[in-house]
């Protein structure tokens, strides 16, 4: 696959080294002249200077053949727009945006940019992990956006098993991105029933860790079951 | 009308007194409490005693957007200093809240022509700019006697 990468920050950086391990054509784009340099001495021809909001970038980056683009800026406003005129204008088939700013994902939403879990998910894969009962693991911590990924597994006992995604009371400014269900994920929808052992994971603000623990613990969702 | 401007800069103070000045209510917002000064340049009352409405916030922000009136807005204008901020929140007015006419200030000529053809009305300065100077230096040939149509004769 052909895949566009635009942002070469951490997280784009160790994404397009994930994908040219796995032998996808990669291009990223930075616009950071600095960033560019730094990453360009280890991903050399695969990291391109420009902005990518502008369409003369995109198009000198191929962007009319490549088969996802991937957005991962630090701006949620260029992560949207990059992705718009991907699809749209470009006709690419896979968008992935990435959300800094988990109030905006109510814009995103709005302007049909699907963000995916797939692409943290490759970077996710890096990082070791363990999994204690009902405890969370802190996957992703991205302090400048103000943005965490957490993991839960759902043991045996948690008030959450048998009910319904959509029947949550999510704290506020959290929201469940995914489910790990016997080594299979999937973006979780109002009708998927929660099973023992899912493993599910958590974007939310910072400091909420302890309002999720509580709804995802052996007293969750005792609160809200009416 | 009740016109909503987003962004207070040069040029969206400048279109909010003059809409003000033709009669209507105008409300701004902007990220900047300084910007609030810029607005009352030239102005004898303040902006409020005059009946303007201002606001600090972020165009993203919907709570923002609802405090400086989107819900009641008949016309929606975008002038940040941001390309990709003004286009997304144009369609944000556009879809969200359906205010029936919304203007966006894209800089970036090619941007500002494939939204517009996408249903979004924008002004491009830039584009603008581009089209006076070529008409200045067309001018200025056409006094030394090589007008754009003696080339083309030429040409031909």
């Amino acid at each position: 696959m052909y895949i566009i990468v635009v942002g070469a920050g951490k997280v784009g950086w160790n994404l397009a080294r994930e994908l040219l391990e796995k032998e996808h054509e990669v291009t990223v784009i930075e616009s950071d002249r600095r960033r560019y340099l730094t990453v360009e001495q280890e991903l050399e021809h695969n990291v391109s200077y420009g902005d990518a909001s502008e369409l003369w970038v995109l198009e000198r980056a191929g962007i009319q053949r490549a088969d996802m683009v991937i957005a991962l800026t630090g701006d949620d406003e260029d992560n949207m727009l990059i992705c718009q005129v991907a699809k749209e204008k470009y006709l690419v088939d896979q968008i992935i945006a990435r959300v800094n700013n988990p109030r905006n994902r109510q814009h995103f939403d709005l302007l049909g940019i699907k963000p995916s879990v797939s692409a943290t998910d490759l970077i996710l894969r890096l990082l070791e992990h363990e999994v204690p009962e009902y405890g969370l693991v802190h996957l992703l911590d991205l302090q400048e956006e103000q943005l965490e990924i957490i993991e839960m597994l759902l043991g045996k006992d948690s008030g959450l098993i048998g009910r319904r995604v959509g029947d949550l009371s999510m704290p506020e400014g959290s929201l469940l991105i995914s489910v790990l269900r016997a080594g299979k994920g999937f973006v979780p929808t109002a009708d998927t029933v929660l099973q023992e052992g899912d493993e599910v994971l958590a974007v939310l603000d910072p400091g909420k860790e302890d309002d999720l623990k509580a709804l995802f613990g052996p007293e969750g969702g005792n609160g809200d079951s009416g | 009308m009740f016109v909503l401007i987003v962004g207070c800069g040069r040029v969206g103070s400048s279109v909010a007194r003059g809409m003000m000045r033709e009669g209507h209510t105008v409300s701004c917002l902007d990220e900047d409490p300084e910007s609030h000064a810029r607005l009352e340049v030239g102005l004898e009352k303040s902006w409020e005693d005059l009946g303007g409405q201002f606001t600090v916030g972020a165009g993203l922000e919907t709570e923002a957007l609802e405090a400086a009136g989107i819900g009641q807005a008949d016309v929606f204008i975008a002038s940040t200093d941001g390309d990709n901020t003004n286009i997304v929140i144009s369609q944000i007015a556009q879809r969200r809240y359906q205010v029936p006419t919304v203007i966006a200030r894209v800089l970036d000529p090619l941007r500002a022509e494939w939204y517009r053809r996408q249903g979004l009305q924008t002004v491009c300065p830039t584009k603008v700019a581009i089209d006076m100077l070529q008409s200045a230096v067309r001018d200025a040939g056409g006094r030394d006697g090589a007008s754009p149509d003696d080339a083309a004769a030429e040409v031909a």
